[in-house]
């Protein structure tokens, strides 16, 4: 196997899981509905426990660093994260909309992943995959809630959010050198294969909610080679501050 | 000294409560998934967790491994992994009148762990009345194995436990 192209795969789906994760918490108290609040948080923790096991496996089977020293230690330059996931939450549109896309994404992908070649990966995906019905379930109620059975309001807000959402939404699917052997390998499918069934799971949800699919857009890629937005450093610093004083602290 | 079997071992088990629902054991919760007693009389026991960012497994690690250690075993090792991925098929019988007796509805049985459908999370019986004119209100609850709902025959708010 090539170990190289494996652990490319596993550092920047356990990069998105973990900032992702880290932007969902930041709902925690201050959710616009108590059940929303508990709803972000649940899933934040799903998602940290996501990027846990991601970063177990590169530990164990790849010599990697453990855990711990994987998700707090590293650099801006050496994280795999797509733009998408470190945008700030902005308001709840953008929030909803960002979670229905990646989770979707994430979902196709998993599911894939069950098949993997990689049998620890493999296993982990049959357990992660019964875990994001909820995600994507969550996601696509409010969704066609806000969208076709809210106010004129909610459903411009919801329309703005995936326009903006979108360009970076592509983005998720950024393609590395890894992802030809990933193929010939049988490890994974690959970034586009797995766009084409994100944008066919999407699309009847987002005709239910009377939102219209951004035109043809620029996908903003980048964030798979160590280039990220302005917003990934101070999330880093602030999600990294406690574990940095006394990375040798017992909790 | 008693000899250790795998079914001493899991008798031992049912003593070990999941902090969350402290009215069930491991055993019953489905999450033990092999005991092996090894000619030496060392003990591996394999846990698998509910969610996979379940934030009590290292507690349920610690107390499994210390009551096999109360057997007067001396080497015990504990795994945690997903080799037998957990599914809330896993519950014992016994598990689910024990989550039924914490106030939580059980899952359905049997459920299809690859359908998307979450139909089914409507009209799940009401642990207080048995009524099925409930409605889900949210899949996420207090904790992440859990769901929250509401009944229309009691009016009363009941958290599910949910399928996976």
């Amino acid at each position: 196997m090539n170990t190289e192209a494996c652990q490319d795969l596993l550092f920047r789906m356990a990069d998105d899981e973990l900032i992702l994760a880290h932007r969902h918490s930041e709902w925690t108290g201050l959710g616009p509905l108590l059940e929303e609040d508990i709803a972000f948080s649940s899933i934040a923790q799903d998602k940290l426990g996501h990027a846990q096991a991601l970063y177990t496996i590169l530990h164990e089977h790849f010599g990697q660093a453990d855990p711990d020293t994987l998700a707090f230690m590293r650099n801006e330059i050496d994280m795999r994260c797509s733009h998408f996931v470190e945008l700030p939450n902005g308001e709840y549109d953008f929030s909803l909309i960002r979670h229905f896309l990646f989770d979707a994404a994430e979902y196709m992908r998993w599911t894939a992943l069950a098949q993997s070649s990689f049998e620890p990966l493999a296993k982990l995906a049959v357990k992660i995959r019964g875990e994001l019905k909820y995600h994507v379930y969550h996601a696509q109620t409010w969704v066609k809630q806000l969208g076709a059975q809210g106010s004129e309001e909610s459903h411009a807000r919801m329309q703005t959010a995936l326009r903006e959402a979108w360009p970076y939404a592509l983005g998720m699917f950024e393609q590395t050198d890894a992802d030809a052997s990933l193929i010939a390998e049988s490890v994974f499918i690959g970034e586009s294969e797995v766009c084409q069934q994100w944008l066919a799971f999407i699309t009847p949800t987002l005709q239910e909610a009377n939102l219209v699919l951004p035109e043809q857009s620029e996908p903003v890629y980048g964030g798979r080679k160590g280039y990220h937005t302005e917003h990934l450093q101070p999330l880093l610093t602030e999600m990294t501050e406690v574990y940095r004083i006394d990375p040798s602290a017992q909790w | 000294m008693v000899s250790i079997t795998t079914e001493s071992v899991l008798v031992a088990l049912e003593d070990v409560c999941d902090p969350e629902i402290p009215t069930i054991s491991v055993v019953d919760m489905g999450i033990i998934t092999d005991v092996v007693v090894h000619d030496t009389g060392s003990v591996r026991v394999t846990m698998t967790p509910t969610f996979v960012g379940c934030p009590a497994i290292d507690v349920m690690k610690h107390d499994v491994e210390q009551a096999v250690r109360s057997l007067g075993v001396g080497s015990v090792e504990v795994l945690v992994n997903f080799d037998v991925p957990w599914s809330t098929n896993r519950l014992t019988e016994k598990g689910r009148a024990a989550l039924l007796k914490h106030g939580l509805a059980p899952p359905p049985e049997q459920f299809d762990t690859l359908a998307l459908e979450l139909d089914v999370l409507n009209n799940v019986a009401c642990p207080y009345c048995g009524s099925r004119k409930t409605t889900l209100k949210s899949p996420f609850g207090p904790t992440l194995c859990r769901s929250l709902h509401y009944c229309n025959s009691c009016l009363q708010a009941f958290e599910g436990f949910k399928p996976i």
